[in-house]
């Protein structure tokens, strides 16, 4: 059978949902083998295992961390060569999309990036997109070379299918190009304890309404009641109320989440353009005419000052 | 010695209008109006303040688009820019991700560059990878995705905020940049601006120009392939109620009964 090459997201060994995500997809496609660079690479092969990776090349080097992109391309690369796969898939993060294109014109082959679903179809892997904000899905496919697919987070359940993970050192040889960004220093984001925002099942959000950083705790509390992701919209990331790594929409993170409230946000395109996917979508604005009350599921006309505390109260009793 | 900048701007169709596709399934550009991508107004900014802080700078925009692409080129030239390219070409229409990196590329190297600057993706395809792709095809180092930037003695700076890190990163020029819309607002062109851009030279290339051949770009010539293109359907409608003293525990009921609670 084919096999699909899937390149690994993990931090120090502990591979991330979107990519055990990705195994499922692959599976649809042919036999899984996982590509885990850098530190803990090899850590990564017992959950990559249980996946359905039926083998795992790892490689680590300095260069994954001290340099910008281009040596993860060049391993991606020497993993491409080594299986000559049928189809190459990897996460849409930022980063993900980069070392995916730059693949795909290293190889001669066409690149669809930020899929929602994946089928194998009779001319190869048939793609998903969301495009205009949501308001559009397209099908696709890539019709020159060797499909190089990225696929958002939230995109296929991750499903138990154990196969053999055998682990495989690679040999990767760096290109000229590899050691031209240089990382000069690193400040880890610092973990709030909360999930993940784009791989959790309940997201939370603030925006402008919430009026000032000392009132984002009402929003915080009724996250961790639900114990969901913090969000926020454009407009109170601009005027410091939360951090930029908290913003859902078109610049910030694309949430597809189980269930997303929007707290104070009217509800612009551009941010409609990262939740509009969201199975069940709720709304509290006091602007009965906010656009948001268009896309809800349910919607409460009020102040979030009375409504958000009360909710939050509500759910911990109800929990006991 | 100096600075040759190129910022690649595209021109979109405005995303608060109704936009759609046409029937070959490429973007309609006929119904909706277009604009310069308001994300490449933030490479433009930060070109024009990168070219203040050098001792002699040059900017060229440069976009890959139909003629009405020439609407974000004089934007950009109102806001400072020097100089502008437009690549226009009927056998362009449907080019994809590869083959606009491939234009823009060629584009830039007859320009001749020390720096390019980009958005950090567009607001109608929103890959985010034609950076990347610059930087992969003209062999220069790749900055991308910055919310801050800076070149000083031939070396760009920046920081580059990540899921899971903030990195500071650098390379020496030549290289690509791409900016994010935290790296500062863009400025509105002003009155002297609009009037200076319209004596500011704007070259028009075609493929033959850039040595490319109609096969290598456009629908026919395309990586990828968009076989159906379907409206979402509207969201039901859902139930709004008016909080008069009750509606947290309202909403906390709806909760409960769809299992979230
Ligand atoms: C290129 C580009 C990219 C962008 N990217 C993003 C993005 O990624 N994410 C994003 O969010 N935006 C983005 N934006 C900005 C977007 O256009 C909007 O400006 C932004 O989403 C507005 O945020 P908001 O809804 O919080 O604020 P507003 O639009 O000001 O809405 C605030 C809402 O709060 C309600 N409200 C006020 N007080 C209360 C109260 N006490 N109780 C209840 N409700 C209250 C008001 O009725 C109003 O509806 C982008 C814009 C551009 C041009
Ligand atoms: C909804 C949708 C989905 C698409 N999906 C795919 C896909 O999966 N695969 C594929 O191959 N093609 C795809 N395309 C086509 C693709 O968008 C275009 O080829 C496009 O010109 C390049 O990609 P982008 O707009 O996403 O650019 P991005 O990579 O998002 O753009 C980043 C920056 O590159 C520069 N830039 C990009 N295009 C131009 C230009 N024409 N002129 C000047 N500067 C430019 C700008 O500085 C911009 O800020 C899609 C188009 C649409 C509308």
């Amino acid at each position: 059978m084919a096999e699909v090459l899937v390149y690994v997201d993990h931090v120090d060994g502990a591979v991330r949902k979107p990519t055990l995500e990705l195994l499922t997809l692959a599976r649809r496609l042919g036999e899984p083998v996982a590509l885990a660079l850098g530190a803990g690479a090899a850590d990564t092969a017992a959950a990559l295992a249980e996946h359905g990776a039926t083998r795992v090349l790892t490689h680590d080097a300095a260069e994954y961390a001290d340099y910008l992109v281009v040596p993860k391309v060049d391993a991606l690369q020497a993993a491409y060569e080594a299986v000559s796969p049928a189809a190459v898939l990897v996460p849409s993060s930022a980063e993900g999309k980069e070392i995916a294109a730059r693949l795909a014109v290293r190889v001669g082959s066409g690149v669809i990036t930020d899929a929602t679903d994946l089928q194998a179809g009779e001319q190869g892997p048939v793609a998903t997109q969301s495009a205009f904000a949501a308001s559009f899905t397209t099908t696709t496919r890539v019709s020159k070379g060797t499909p190089v697919i990225t696929v958002k987070p939230n995109s296929a359940p991750v499903e138990s299918a154990p196969a053999a993970g055998t682990v495989e050192a690679l040999a990767v040889s760096f290109s000229e190009q590899a050691t031209g960004t240089k990382v000069t220093a690193r400040t880890p984001r610092a973990s709030t304890g909360r999930p993940d925002l784009t791989e959790a099942a309940i997201v939370v959000s603030g925006g402008r309404g919430v009026n000032g950083a000392e009132n984002f705790g009402i929003i915080e509390a009724l996250a961790d009641s639900l114990g969901a992701a913090v969000g926020a919209s454009r407009a109170a990331v601009d005027a410091g109320w939360y951090p930029h790594s908290n913003q859902v929409g078109q610049t910030g993170k694309s949430v597809s989440p189980q269930l997303y409230i929007a707290n104070g946000i009217s509800g612009a395109i551009q941010h409609r353009a990262g939740m509009q996917t969201s199975k069940t979508i709720v709304a509290v604005n006091k602007d009965a005419e906010a656009p948001i009350f268009d896309l809800v599921d349910y919607g409460v006309v009020g102040d979030l000052f009375d409504v958000v505390p009360q909710l939050t109260e509500e759910v911990n009793t109800r929990k006991g | 010695m100096s600075l040759r900048i190129v910022v690649t701007v595209k021109y979109v169709p405005d995303a608060t209008g109704d936009r759609h596709f046409a029937e070959d399934l490429t973007v309609d550009r006929d119904d909706v109006d277009g604009l310069l991508s308001e994300l490449d107004e933030y490479a433009v900014e930060q070109a024009l303040q990168i070219a203040d802080e050098a001792d002699d700078a040059e900017i060229t925009v440069l976009t890959v688009g139909p003629e009405d692409a020439k609407d974000a080129l004089r934007k950009a030239l109102s806001m400072g820019a020097d100089k502008a390219v437009h690549v226009e070409d009927d056998d362009l229409h449907g080019t994809d991700i590869v083959g606009t990196s491939l234009v823009l590329a060629k584009a830039i190297e007859k320009a001749g560059f020390d720096l390019v600057v980009c958005g950090m993706a567009s607001t109608d395809g929103t890959a985010g990878v034609v950076p990347a792709l610059l930087a992969e095809r003209l062999g220069v180092p790749q900055v991308t995705l910055l919310s801050e930037v800076s070149v000083e003695d031939g070396v760009v700076k920046g920081r580059r905020d990540g899921d899971t890190a903030s990195e500071q990163v650098e390379a020496s020029l030549p290289a690509v940049v791409s900016v994010t819309d935290q790296s500062g607002e863009a400025r509105y062109p002003s009155f002297k601006g609009i009037m200076a851009a319209k004596k500011k030279p704007v070259e028009s290339w075609d493929l033959s120009d850039l040595g490319l051949e109609a096969d290598e770009v456009g629908l026919a010539g395309a990586w990828t392939v968009v076989d159906a293109a379907a409206e979402r359907p509207a969201r039901s409608a859902g139930t709004i109620v008016k909080d008069e003293g009750e509606g947290g525990k309202q909403l906390a009921e709806f909760l409960a009964g769809q299992k979230f609670i």
